[in-house]
């Protein structure tokens, strides 16, 4: 069947990139530094340490996405923009790049030694909590698709969906732990995040207050925002 | 023509290595570094003061087995946090540093304490090239031909007194040549201070570095000296020394006094003692495979061991790491 492959190929991009060209064109850009990064690895303009350059550009973008996903609901709130659609966009590339920070260190660092990974994990409490943030964002992006977003329901995918802050905390602690010492750029993402998840906790009481808890939806059936366990 | 053929390929024993690079395009690799920086191409620029060539002799304790590690990298990804944090800071930032005139001053437990201009300290001891491994703590490591002077040499020359047991050595305060002793966030207390015990201090291997590579230091290397001890984590080599004072009782070290629990006064290399949070077991050398460099194991005493493990007999490395 010769128009299979395209329709196949078309479902791949959009899977992976979504429909709208704004969503597409942030996709391509967002994943611009890691395609610069790791060209400039391979022409050898990377420094000295190479790998390690890689490595950390990639989890630093991994963590500035994270912050620019998580910074979507309070910029909204705050009346400053609407960025909703394309807080998806920003999540998975978030995730992306964490996939390829992790490859870079079992794959090119540690060369799939998986004796001496796990070891790494177990026994290093840095690459522990690195590790933990990576696994609480693999069931984020798998469930970030309309499919599976109808299958769970609103108000399980929402619940689900707030382990990022979770993730988010053990990423800048995993950064924190890792430094010998701090640095003006770890301090700012620390802040951030610290300060994005403040904002959500307020945002929650405050919220919670306010409603009489006659007038709560029933459960299952709130609103997304709001949300309340 | 077959004999005029053979005779253009010459064994490895006929090429001297001035035939590799010309010794005059290598002199001139500092322009073409500073070209290549108003270029663009950022991470290479050394922007240090103009190197001086020195004369120095090949040292029988050098390590000869390995690849040097290439002048680029080496005065491009430095530890230097007077200048700041970042691998590539001082690089960037080392060439504000004056070093001419150059004092170190001397005191504590010596017959000789005094103010001494750099010259004389080291006046009259002839120049060696090392050629030494160098393993950082961060699990990186070069191979590095340092110009320097034995440091017994030096502390001979300045009279320790009997009862001298260690050396400790003063980097540079000077916040408006370093910027990373500058405005509000500053990563460690100045000044970087760091010692030796006195016989670690009089081993052969340690020396005094004024130069690498035939050449005076860059200041992001540590100029215009620094210590260089081979078998132990390159922290331990105090960078643009102003003070050396001998004393009775261990002197502080900047990062066991920051982080006790990590670094330790001995700071040995030592591949079956793990630094808290990392494993030490192997190192990654820089300049040898790019992106796709693999990991090689790290060698007890960075494998100085069979000079210097005598000094440590009956010492509980794991507890005095």
């Amino acid at each position: 069947m010769p128009a299979a492959a395209p329709r196949a190929r078309s479902a791949l991009s959009r899977g992976l990139f979504g429909r709208d060209p704004i969503r597409r064109g942030l996709y391509l850009l967002g994943m611009l530094p890691a395609a610069w990064t790791f060209y400039l690895g391979l022409i050898d303009q990377l420094g000295a340490d190479p790998q390690k350059t890689l490595e950390r550009t990639l989890g630093l973008w991994a963590l500035r996405f994270l912050i620019l996903a998580l910074a979507v609901t309070p910029l909204r709130r705050l009346g400053v923009a609407n960025l909703v659609r394309y807080r998806r966009a920003l999540g998975l590339i978030a995730f992306y790049y964490a996939a390829l920070h992790v490859t870079v260190y079992t794959v090119l660092d540690q060369g799939l030694d998986l004796a001496a990974i796990w070891a790494d994990i177990v026994k290093r409490p840095y690459i522990t909590v690195g590790m933990l943030a990576f696994t609480l964002l693999v069931p984020l992006a798998i469930t970030s698709n309309a499919p599976m977003i109808r299958r769970l329901g609103g108000a399980a995918w929402q619940r689900l969906h707030r382990l990022v802050y979770l993730a988010a905390a053990a990423a800048v602690l995993h950064f924190i732990m890792l430094v010998k010492s701090w640095s003006p750029e770890l301090i700012l993402y620390a802040v951030l995040i610290a300060g994005l998840l403040a904002v959500r906790l307020i945002a929650r009481r405050a919220g919670a207050a306010r409603r009489p808890a006659t007038a709560r939806p029933p459960a299952g059936k709130r609103p997304l925002e709001v949300g309340r366990r | 023509m077959a004999r005029a053929l053979f005779m253009l390929i010459k064994t490895a024993a006929d090429i001297i290595t001035s035939e590799i690079t010309p010794h005059s395009a290598y002199l001139r690799r500092r322009e073409f570094l500073a070209g290549a920086a108003t270029l663009g191409l950022g991470t290479l620029l050394p922007r240090a003061a103009p190197a001086s060539p020195l004369r120095a002799d090949k040292s029988p304790l050098s390590t000869t087995s390995e690849a040097q590690t290439p002048l680029k990298d080496i005065i491009s990804y430095n530890n230097f946090y007077e200048f700041g944090v970042d691998k590539d800071d001082p690089v960037k930032y080392a060439h504000t540093l004056k070093t001419k005139p150059w004092k170190v001053k001397v005191d504590g437990l010596v017959n000789k304490p005094a103010e001494y201009d750099l010259d004389d300290l080291i006046k009259d001891i002839a120049l060696e090239e090392r050629v030494y491994r160098m393993r950082c703590v961060e699990g990186w490591s070069m191979v590095i031909p340092w110009v320097g002077v034995p440091l017994a040499s030096v502390l001979k020359r300045l009279e320790p007194q009997g009862s001298a047991k260690y050396v400790a050595f003063d980097t540079l305060v000077r916040p408006a040549e370093m910027p990373g002793q500058r405005g509000v966030f500053q990563p460690l207390p100045w000044p970087y201070v760091d010692g030796l015990r006195l016989d670690e201090a009089m081993h052969p291997l340690t020396i005094l570095a004024v130069g690498l590579y035939g050449e005076t230091l860059a200041n992001q290397n540590g100029a215009p000296i620094r210590l260089v001890v081979p078998w132990k984590y390159g922290f331990k080599g105090v960078k643009s020394i102003v003070r050396i004072n001998l004393t009775e009782k261990q002197p502080p070290c900047t990062w066991n006094v920051q982080n006790p629990r990590e670094y330790g006064f001995y700071s040995n290399v030592n591949p079956n003692v793990d630094h808290p949070r990392w494993s030490q077991a192997t190192e990654r050398r820089i300049g040898e495979g790019g992106l796709f460099v693999k990991r090689r194991p790290t060698l007890m005493f960075n494998g100085y061991g069979e000079q210097v493990a005598s000094l440590y007999s009956g010492l509980d490395l794991k507890a005095n790491y």
